[in-house]
């Protein structure tokens, strides 16, 4: 009786030192916690205030006259040889008529994009009655036009410090007084491959890099990843191999990337003699990358399956691949994919192996196919961020959102995959 | 034995001697003492001897003879000799660790599947060695199918759960084969009424008790010879032990039963004999009357009456 009272004190007296200790621990938790979403607030908070501006792109807007003297001089129409800067140059020089000598026309014609005669051909070709006609289209500044036009130029700086001079200033004024000039969606940093010229620069080439590289990865690695951890988990003999594969396996999710990528260089490119900075061997390195990661996923999720299902189904005379095909599989594939899609937004967001193929080379075109060269969005944000024009500056955070919203979208559908399939039972 | 039909009805535990003794903390000393009494027995081990009663019976069909298995170098049946004839319910009974379950296991060659269980010695059912390269442990199984301690209905519906059997070794030719399989099975294991309009519901979603009976329907379902139950009471209450027991009579008249259970009021209710083990060794069979009445055994006789627990 009395040694009970003994404990009943003795748990009472540590009692406050617990309180004590459990409260330091939740106010630790929470300082981390609270420390990394303002870290990550402050992330995205800068990204978005870089970045957002780049999804806008001033145009301007010209009544360009489609002169048949320019495009049709012979009576046909000469698309290659058709002078179409110089329509828009002349369409320029209408609005500002009194703009005379060399000099300054050419600092007026700078402040429309090289794109604009492009658009021009794109356009007559697309409808060639428009021959004759004289249209009203809006054309891509300048970059220079719209750095200051998005309030990156300071127009009370000396003239000689800033890429526009007052000259131009003043035109882009009575452009914009006019309501000729503004700013509309930036539809071109989706449809276009990379440029040299930041307001034509778009991801869409990046894009397109980066999902058929995706696609030989999940192509690739899923099926061998759970074949291998399938393999590895419910029929491998337990002996001295099998666990030098485990620890090997393990030991490879944790190589550093390039690795991966100079192994692509060495057996991929210089070996097997795959075209260089094509999304085929991009995708074979990635599917190496992760491999691993899918292979770990993929047994914990069989290994998590509760052994007690086995034991029904072998009870009932299932065998070993009835088993595992009617019970394990089924319940593990919520986590297999998982894993996965885990391993995919691993893959979409590396860079450094690629640079090792070859996907570091400034591509114009927007890959058709496997084998076209082609970049990846990591990458893409790389040559960006490396480039010396203010303009590219902001289209690096433009398409670092972008990226960023592709890795929740695929982490979102992971979450979203394991509810739904979890839930069913 | 006067001690065994007044003690409770939970079948997860054996009746304790501890019960009456004056403590503060009950169930640790009881925990010490059985370990105490464990150890005083494993030296009387030694002198054991021969198995006690008779391993033999008329018309065996399921036949064991001097099976050892061993778990890496844990010796943990040593030298079973056991006959089961076709129509009998035989108990396996013994303190926890004896080998019950292992034996039970040899019978179907669950064990295959634990990488470091060794069995030797023959078992034979039919007459056939079922051990042998020739004898495929899928074929064995659909044979001598088996219930298991906790339920584990498949994360499928009841119907699936109890058609899966018949699906995998083709026993049906059509739907309507199958339907009716199904149907007999559950009807068998008692749970028709309470599933009948519920068929495509997960099975786990059901009771336990319910879920164990689905368990058994599931195997009956294969059409087994021999039906291995472990422990298949230990999780359930005392009514959903009852419709288990109820269902083991019925079931006894067309399949040989051999259930594990740690509750003499069960074995003493549903077995024609009883076997026990102690330390892997089989100590003695005989009718469960005799047992229970007379053991002739010091080891069974402290066994039941409570004093090995
Ligand atoms: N998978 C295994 N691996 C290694 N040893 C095992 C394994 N299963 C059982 N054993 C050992 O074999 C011996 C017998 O175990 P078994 O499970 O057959 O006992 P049991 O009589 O069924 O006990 P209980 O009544 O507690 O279920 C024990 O010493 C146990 O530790
Ligand atoms: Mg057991």
């Amino acid at each position: 009786m009395n040694e009970s009272r003994n404990t009943l004190q003795k748990v009472e007296a540590g009692l406050p030192g617990r309180r004590r200790r459990e409260t330091m621990f939740k106010l630790a938790g929470l300082l981390a916690t609270t420390v990394g979403i303002v870290f990550l607030g402050v992330f995205f908070a800068d990204l978005i205030a870089k970045g957002s501006s780049a999804f806008v792109q001033t145009q301007v807007r010209l009544d360009v006259e489609f002169d048949a003297q320019v495009i049709a001089p012979g009576g046909e129409m000469d698309i290659a040889y058709a002078d179409f800067d110089g329509l828009v140059r002349a369409s320029l020089r209408g609005v500002f008529p009194d703009v005379s000598g060399r000099n300054e026309r050419r600092e007026l014609y700078r402040l429309v994009s090289v794109g604009a005669g492009y658009q021009l051909r794109d356009m007559i070709v697309a409808d060639p009655n428009l021959l004759g006609t004289t249209q009203a289209i809006w054309v891509p500044a300048a970059s220079t036009v719209d750095m200051y036009v998005k309030g990156n130029i300071d127009a009370s700086l000396d003239e000689s410090l800033r890429p526009l001079s007052d000259a131009q200033i003043a035109w882009v004024d009575a452009l914009r007084a006019a309501g000729n000039l503004q700013t509309q969606f930036n539809s071109a940093l989706f449809s276009n491959g990379d440029s040299r010229d930041p307001e034509l620069a778009g991801i869409r080439g990046a894009l397109m890099g980066s999902f058929y590289m995706l696609i030989v990865t999940v192509m690739l690695a899923f099926p061998i990843g759970v074949a291998a951890a399938i393999y590895l988990e419910e029929f491998a003999p337990r002996n001295r191999w099998s666990d030098l594969i485990e620890v090997n396996i393990n030991n490879l999710a944790a190589v550093p990337s390039i690795v991966f990528g100079l192994l692509g260089l060495a057996v991929f490119i210089n070996w097997v003699a795959l075209p260089r900075s094509a999304p085929l061997v991009g995708g074979l390195v990635l599917s190496l990358l992760t491999l691993p990661v899918i292979i770990i996923a993929s047994r914990a999720a069989i290994k998590a399956v509760p052994p007690s299902i086995r034991e029904a189904a072998l009870g009932l005379g299932a065998s070993q691949m009835q088993v595992v095909f009617h019970h394990v599989l089924p319940l593990a594939l919520p986590g297999m994919l998982t894993g996965t899609i885990i391993g995919m937004s691993r893959a979409l967001g590396e860079s450094a192996p690629l640079l090792m193929i070859g996907m570091v080379a400034f591509i114009v075109d927007v890959p058709g196919g496997f084998s076209d060269p082609a970049t990846a969005l990591p990458v893409q944000i790389y040559l960006w961020a490396d480039s010396p024009e203010r303009a590219f500056a902001e289209r690096t955070s433009a398409a670092i959102i972008v990226l960023l919203g592709f890795l929740l979208v695929m982490n979102l559908a992971a979450v979203i995959i394991r509810k739904r399939m979890e839930r069913k039972w | 034995m006067a001690r065994m039909t007044e003690s409770n009805s939970s079948d997860e535990q054996p009746p304790s001697m501890e019960l009456d003794a004056e403590t503060e903390v009950p169930t640790e000393a009881a925990v010490a003492a059985n370990g105490a009494q464990l150890a005083l027995a494993e030296e009387q081990i030694v002198d054991i001897g021969e198995t006690v009663g008779n391993v033999r019976c008329e018309d065996p069909y399921v036949v064991a003879e001097n099976v050892n298995v061993f778990y890496g170098d844990n010796h943990a049946i040593k030298d079973v000799t056991l006959e089961i004839s076709k129509k009998e319910v035989i108990a396996l009974i013994g303190p926890s660790g004896c080998g019950k379950s292992t034996f039970l296991r040899c019978l179907n060659r669950m064990n295959d599947s634990i990488e470091t269980a060794r069995v030797s010695g023959d078992i034979s059912l039919g007459g056939q060695d079922i051990y042998s390269k020739e004898f495929d442990p899928v074929a064995l199984r659909a044979r001598v199918g088996m219930v298991f301690q906790k339920p584990n209905p498949f994360p499928k519906s009841i119907y699936d759960n109890v058609a899966y059997g018949p699906r995998i070794h083709g026993l049906a030719n059509d739907r309507a084969e199958l339907d009716e399989i199904v149907h007999n099975s559950l009807e068998r294991a008692g749970l028709l009424k309470e599933v009948k309009d519920r068929m495509d519901e997960p099975g786990t979603g059901l009771s336990g008790g319910q879920q164990q009976r689905l368990c058994i329907a599931r195997t009956i379902a294969v059409n087994p010879e021999v039906i291995l139950m472990d422990e298949p009471c230990s999780a359930l209450d005392p009514i959903a032990t009852a419709r288990i027991e109820d269902l083991m009579d019925e079931l006894s008249e067309d399949y040989a039963i051999v259930i594990v259970t740690h509750s003499m009021q069960q074995a003493a209710r549903v077995s024609g004999r009883v076997a026990y083990f102690h330390l892997g060794l089989l100590v003695e069979v005989d009718e469960t009357d005799k047992i229970f009445t007379n053991p002739q055994h010091k080891l069974t006789e402290d066994y039941i009456t409570g004093r090995i627990g």
